[in-house]
């Protein structure tokens, strides 16, 4: 039975490219593109790994992440976060509320790939 | 060393200066030239005639010997070279040479009092324009326009790049994922061109440029004061489907965010003028003047839309007024100045506005006279609320602020003084300050 990622991200042509991508790399992927009720997706999906963007309308990636790591049934999820800030205090954030991974666009389809791979094989 | 007792250098420095050989100095003045010699050397404290004469014949007052340099100079001096000290690499002296012989400062002040005062001088200026350049980096930074169009123009690369990848690396590609994958980079290479262009006038317009228009909100406030915040063809019936007419003739929106402010605001527009159309209004100002609680009682129209109607008429019907509009971040969203009251543009108010007040009690108007420099006005503040009252969100309320020519002391009591933003208020002592001024002594 293929993985299941939920791709958190507002940008709509982001979110068709890694679907692809990913699809074609055999995993389940499930969209959702606004920040207010992203948990619930999440709850709902229970995806093997969760791709989230920080700057998203409604709430930020950092306050979805934390209500992650918050939920007893959702804690150990790895949470790749996806962000067009590289600044070092938005690395040092994204570390500090429990980011499996900080990734800055622009990636690359590989480096998404890459990590998506490694984060659910551990 | 204390400073008078380096008179003896002084005289000397002076002595040098006009040229004079000790020997002739100790004869006009009347002494031996060794008794000079010891008061060169600083052994032997003099005072009273002795000084008086050698400051006759060195040509300068006797104050200036023996007082020496100014003791803020010597201050300054020594901040100078603390602060060398300070910014040098551990180990280093600054400079690479010795360091500042600092157990010497009033010496040098003493002999050198141009050189001192240059130094001196120049790191005042070093230490405002450090301050001048860290400020200027915060602002950047901290700039949610710039952050907005950044993260925009990066966004849209990032699904450039991702979508170029797919279409140059996946074989086979089937035909209807290529048509999507080449519509998608069309959109986001029309986006991305629409964003670098805004990114470009944005920064060539930063600080030095010339050009009021920077931002979406600059467009809209460009075009509200170019038709003078009224709009005949928006009165009367049908107003609404005029609105993009008026949007397609203006010239100051360039971009589409601004076209899509304009259109909320033209909106907002003609909902006033329906509540009050301008007979309505017209006859009220011609009964009551422009006084909004008087029109407000007479038309039984809200207080805030008394206002926005009010900013919004020719002034030939209502005299010089003004307004401001928050939200309930206390960004202002809406300017009209008048009367010399001015407002930021970007940064926000000063806190001592009772636009800000009335954040607090929504629904309770206020009235205040206010001074900002030289502009004294009248001001009518009062919140309402964006939209209809609902369970699931907070209440979005926009506290307004009407100016008014200012009607004296007698009417409504002593003016508040106020400024304008914190970054650019004079105000020396004031308990609403959130950061420094960069007038007088820089930051």
């Amino acid at each position: 039975m293929s993985k299941k990622v939920i791709l958190i991200e507002d940008e709509r042509n982001i979110i068709e490219a890694i679907s692809f991508i990913l699809s074609r790399d055999g995993w389940e992927v499930k969209t959702h593109s606004n920040g207010h009720d992203a948990i619930e997706a999440v709850r709902a999906g229970r995806p093997d790994l969760v791709i989230l963007d920080v700057m998203l309308p409604g709430k930020s990636g950092f306050d979805i992440l934390q209500e992650i790591r918050g939920d007893a049934g959702l804690a150990a999820t790895p949470v790749l976060m996806l962000t067009a800030r590289g600044q070092d205090k938005d690395r040092e954030m994204a570390e500090r509320v429990g980011a499996s991974r900080y990734m800055t666009k622009p990636f690359s389809n590989a480096e998404v790939l890459d990590a998506v791979r490694d984060l659910v094989a551990r | 060393m204390v400073e008078s007792s380096m008179i003896g250098s002084r005289i000397r420095e002076r002595r040098v200066m006009n040229g004079l050989k000790q020997s002739e100095l100790a004869k006009r003045a009347g002494i031996s030239p060794s008794y000079l010699n010891l008061i060169e050397h600083n052994r032997r404290r003099i005072a009273g005639k002795t000084l008086n004469r050698l400051a006759d014949v060195l040509g300068v007052s006797p104050g200036l010997l023996s007082e020496g340099a100014e003791a803020t100079l010597i201050a300054a001096l020594r901040e100078a070279a603390a602060r060398a000290e300070a910014g040098a690499t551990p180990g280093e002296n600054p400079g690479g040479g010795e360091g500042a012989e600092t157990d010497r400062t009033e010496e040098f002040a003493g002999r050198f009092p141009g050189w001192a005062r240059l130094l001196a001088d120049l790191d005042r200026q070093r230490d405002e324009l450090e301050a001048t350049v860290k400020a200027l980096t915060d602002r950047l930074a901290h700039d949610p326009q710039l952050a907005a169009s950044l993260h925009e123009v990066i966004s849209t690369v990032t699904a450039i790049r991702s979508t170029a990848s797919i279409l140059a690396d996946t074989k086979p590609l089937e035909p209807e994922w290529q048509s999507r994958f080449h519509r998608n980079i069309n959109e986001d290479s029309q986006r991305l061109a629409e964003g670098a262009e805004a990114l470009v006038r944005y920064l060539e317009e930063a600080p030095d440029a010339r050009s009021d228009i920077k931002s979406p909100q600059d467009e809209l406030h460009a075009f509200l004061e170019a038709n003078g915040f009224h709009f005949p063809a928006l009165e009367g019936a049908g107003g609404a489907a005029r609105i993009g007419s008026v949007i397609a003739r203006a010239e100051h929106l360039e971009t589409a965010a601004a076209r899509g402010l304009a259109r909320d605001a033209l909106e907002g527009y003609v909902r006033d003028a329906r509540r009050l159309p301008l007979p309505e209004i017209g006859q009220a100002l011609a009964e009551c003047g422009p006084d909004p609680a008087a029109i407000a009682a007479r038309t039984r129209a809200d207080m805030a839309g008394v206002f926005r109607r009010l900013a919004m008429l020719p002034e030939d019907l209502t005299g010089p007024v003004g307004l401001v509009i928050c939200d309930l971040s206390g960004t202002v969203i809406l300017r009209k100045p008048v009367l010399g009251f001015s407002m930021p543009r970007s940064a926000a108010a000063c806190a001592l506005w009772p636009l800000y007040q009335v954040l607090s009690q929504p629904g309770a108007p206020l009235r205040l006279r206010l001074k900002q420099g030289d502009a004294r006005v009248l001001a009518l503040a009062v919140s309402d609320a964006a939209g209809p009252a609902r369970f699931d969100s907070p209440a979005l309320y926009r506290p307004h602020m009407l100016l008014l020519p200012d009607p004296g002391e007698g009417a409504t009591g002593p003016a508040r003084e106020v400024g304008i933003t914190c970054q650019v208020c004079p105000l020396a002592s004031c308990e609403a300050r959130r950061e420094p001024s960069i007038l007088g002594g820089g930051f």
